[in-house]
């Protein structure tokens, strides 16, 4: 470890350091610690109730963790005051498995509200992005539809769009496809693909998808029981993994 | 009994005025009622308790003592520690601050039936509080309430004859004083009672059309 007071390296974008959350008697976290280098994709795996998405929700901020420390590029994001926090919080973007579109808003308001009310682009300025993002995730032609008159994997091929509309530099996938038919999981993977070849994003994966973990993954964490039970690249991890619980549970899901 | 036309062509101009008031009570009532209710059911949301407390304490207070007893208070009790208005004001922001604790709960219905990833996508785009609020949560709560609201402007219309009470000159009033002069009752509150199914009628249609148009 160097000296660095921030506690952390120029080499680790996101640290956790003793993280416990609990849910009533719950300790879905327990004492976890991890760190994840700038532009590499993770993926967290492990059964159902083992943290995982957990993880992403503190990392947005949408929870608080009970003990511990997480801190986003020399950030803090816990325990940090209010105005930090926020500050830290500018860098991360989330894609929810449910969407979470704004149904109010036309699907071009959808990409440009925060960008205009957080970091302060002419309402101009955010229209040809959010056009470029729309393009990108090939849905250019829908910029007035309302967010009700698309399918389910254009919708969320929108929340991907409006998540890279602010720029961020860690992007977290929360089971981005498990609200999706069978028939629009792929367009939308195909997308994350390329987003994850073609920008230096840091993405933090939670999926059942095994395939498009092995695809995208520069790193698999294995959760179970709120820990960190096994890493490592995601060939040794699928082909070879060395905790008998990491063999249950691919048995279970391959 | 007999029914006597020239009472109705008498009472004309006493009615008519009486008409404007309740119109006025009813529409400055309900922009009282409809943005103080909204107030409340931010409150209601406040991060922090000692706001939270004290709003809930004040609007279930005002909820559950009778529109009668408030209206005494206001015009008879607050002259004693300097504040007066005129029957009329007082009257309004009467009916306006009572409604709003009804309105209060529509509002927090409306604002809870939003969907908690609506709130999660807010603060996922670092969207500050306001517009949090003004772009994201009101739209959608609004639009599923709006025939609630529109119901309890009618029954805020119904009870504009209880500030005869203080001697606000609307409907019930005008009628009174009608009577009190002519000695004829039957006419003049006829009369009025037929403006209130008048006006009311046809908001409970806007109210319904309103319900098939927007809450679906």
């Amino acid at each position: 470890m160097s000296a660095d007071l921030t506690g952390t390296t120029p080499d680790t974008l996101i640290r956790f350091d003793n993280v416990t959350k609990r849910f009533g008697d719950n300790t879905v976290l327990d004492d976890l610690c991890f760190s994840v280098r700038p532009g590499k994709h993770v993926t967290l795996i492990g059964p159902s109730g083992s943290g995982k998405t957990t993880i992403l929700r503190l990392l947005m901020t949408l929870e608080r963790p009970d003990e511990g420390t997480i801190q986003v590029n020399g950030n803090r994001l816990f325990p940090a005051p209010e105005k930090e926090r926020r500050e830290a919080r500018k860098k991360i973007g989330m894609v929810f498995q449910q969407f979470n579109l704004f149904p109010n808003m036309t699907v071009l308001r959808n990409l440009t509200e925060a960008p205009v009310r957080v970091l302060g682009l002419s309402k101009d300025e955010a229209e040809v992005r959010a056009k470029e993002l729309l393009d990108l995730v090939g849905l250019a032609d829908r910029c007035d539809a309302k967010p009700t008159q698309l399918s389910g994997g254009q919708q969320q091929r929108v929340a991907i769009a409006r998540a890279l509309a602010m720029r961020p530099q860690v992007l977290l996938l929360d089971e981005v496809t498990s609200a999706l038919d069978p028939e629009l999981v792929a367009g939308v993977l195909d997308l994350l693909r390329d987003i994850a070849r073609t920008t230096d994003i840091t993405m933090l994966c939670v999926t059942h998808e095994m395939n498009f973990a092995r695809d995208i993954s520069d790193d698999v964490l294995m959760f179970d029981a709120g820990k960190v039970i096994e890493s490592g690249p995601p060939e040794k991890i699928f082909s070879d993994p060395e905790h008998e619980r990491t063999r249950e549970f691919l048995g279970a899901v391959l | 009994m007999t029914w006597d036309w020239s009472a109705i062509a008498d009472f004309m101009p006493r009615f008519w005025d009486g008409v404007l008031i309740t119109l006025q009570v009813l529409v400055l009532g309900s922009l009282i009622s409809f943005t103080l209710g909204l107030v409340w059911a931010i409150a209601f949301r406040a991060p922090t308790r000692f706001i939270r407390w004290p709003v809930n304490l004040v609007t279930e207070f005002i909820r559950t003592t009778p529109l009668l007893v408030q209206l005494f208070f206001l015009y008879f009790v607050l002259p004693e520690w300097g504040v007066q208005f005129s029957a009329l004001t007082t009257g309004t922001i009467a009916i306006g601050l009572h409604y709003s604790t009804y309105t209060a709960q529509v509002y927090r219905a409306g604002i809870e039936a939003v969907p908690p990833g609506q709130w999660e996508a807010a603060t996922a785009l670092s969207l500050p509080a306001h517009r949090t609020w003004i772009a994201v949560i009101l739209p959608q709560a609004v639009r599923r309430i709006t025939p609630a609201l529109g119901n309890y402007v009618i029954a805020m219309l119904k009870d504009t004859p209880l500030l005869a009470a203080i001697g606000v000159l609307e409907l019930l009033q005008q009628s009174r004083l009608e009577s009190a002069s002519t000695f004829q009752y039957t006419e003049p509150l006829t009369l009025i009672g037929i403006a209130f199914v008048l006006i009311a009628y046809p908001a409970s249609l806007l109210v319904r059309a309103l319900e098939r148009r927007l809450v679906r």
